[in-house]
């Protein structure tokens, strides 16, 4: 709970990046980005970045400690739904569902 | 982002219905999630017209979740923006590949550039031609940015409603739609490397760097790996960067 005046200077930052970012890739001449080692690199990039936070918002608390609680049971209902090939919301009302149903016990 | 709903017609292009349908679906299924971004972002402590700015300014969901999950955390503004701003960076590479199908006009181009996110690049990806391609990504954008708005207005809203969001368990909506979208990206080896090295980095600093920090620290894990693996192949002289194989492509659609 700690969203103040600096949350503005991070909302304006992460619009501003991601559009330009955005932008860039429909505009910029393809030989430039298509480099083998830039793509590489962009495609292993969010793989890392989505990894790191799946695990950090399922075992991580507002303390900085790690637990596991409700929420890993929620993770794991939402990767059977994508083992079980799920659309995006069913997978994640599953996390949703299961981890309120682990905390209402 | 979502494989199922996406069916690849291999035989003949399909009719401009089917594109429709596949399109809204895609749309429709992943707009109504921004209900758990606006309650998410409420929960960071974030206010309504906060909420709100970010589903129409930053629009990339992934991003939106690591910012206000950094900011609730306590997380610096920088560090909160960086993170969330890596993320995004894979929008470009997007509409990269999207500005050669789709051949938008020059004034076009910084409209339908906030529309650029996974979902409809895979929706247009997924077509054959440049007509079947602008429609998808059309049909897509309108209907995911409208009800991605819509709902995280009614998220933000409700979210006092609601009382304590963890109650409802929508405190894991957002690792879920992390592992919804990074699932089809973890296909060959290097991958999976990746997401373990990035995993065991980001667990390993969580306790001990600010909020915020530890997925900045597990971003190397993508050049770490790749330094690796070409070490591994031809030794110092990191020659072996040409191959780009089938793998690169299974995360950059």
């Amino acid at each position: 709970m700690s969203a103040g005046g600096g949350a503005w200077t991070a909302i304006a930052m992460t619009a501003a990046g991601c559009y330009a970012v955005k932008l860039i890739g429909l505009s910029v001449p393809a030989g430039l980005l298509e480099r083998p080692l830039v793509k590489r690199l962009a495609a292993l990039l969010p793989i890392a970045l989505l990894a790191a936070l799946t695990a950090l918002q399922t075992f991580g608390t507002d303390r900085l400690h790690l637990v596991v609680d409700a929420r890993s049971a929620g993770l794991a209902a939402a990767a059977l739904a994508l083992l079980l090939r799920a659309p995006f919301l069913v997978v994640v009302a599953a996390a949703v569902l299961v981890t309120a149903a682990v905390r209402a016990m | 982002m979502n494989a199922p709903p996406i069916t690849r017609v291999e035989t003949a292009p399909p009719p401009r219905n089917a594109v429709v349908r596949d399109a809204l679906g895609v749309g429709v299924a992943v707009g109504l999630s921004g209900f758990a971004f606006g309650v998410t972002s409420a929960g960071a402590g974030l206010t309504l017209l906060q909420s709100c700015a970010l589903s129409l300014l930053v629009f990339t969901g992934a991003s939106q979740f690591a910012l206000v999950g950094a900011l609730g955390a306590g997380g610096s503004a920088f560090a909160a923006a960086a993170g969330a701003f890596f993320l995004g960076t894979r929008n470009a590479f997007y509409g990269l590949r999207l500005s050669g199908l789709l051949r938008l006009p020059r004034a076009v181009r910084p409209l339908a550039a906030q529309w650029v996110i996974d979902e409809t690049s895979a929706v247009a990806l997924a077509q054959r031609g440049t007509a079947a391609a602008r429609l998808g990504f059309t049909v897509t954008g309108a209907s995911l940015y409208t009800l991605w708005n819509l709902t995280t207005l009614l998220g933000a809203l409700g979210a006092s409603a609601l009382g304590d969001p963890d109650s409802w368990g929508l405190d894991a909506a957002g690792p879920a739609v992390f592992l919804a979208l990074l699932a089809p990206m973890v296909k060959g080896r290097a991958e999976r490397a990746v997401a373990a090295v990035a995993v065991l980095l980001a667990l390993f600093c969580l306790p001990v760097l600010p909020a915020g920090v530890p997925v900045l620290v597990a971003a190397l894990a993508a050049p770490l790996v790749l330094g690796a693996r070409a070490l591994r192949r031809t030794g110092p002289d990191g020659q072996s960067h040409g191959e780009v194989s089938g793998t690169a492509d299974g995360a950059d659609r």
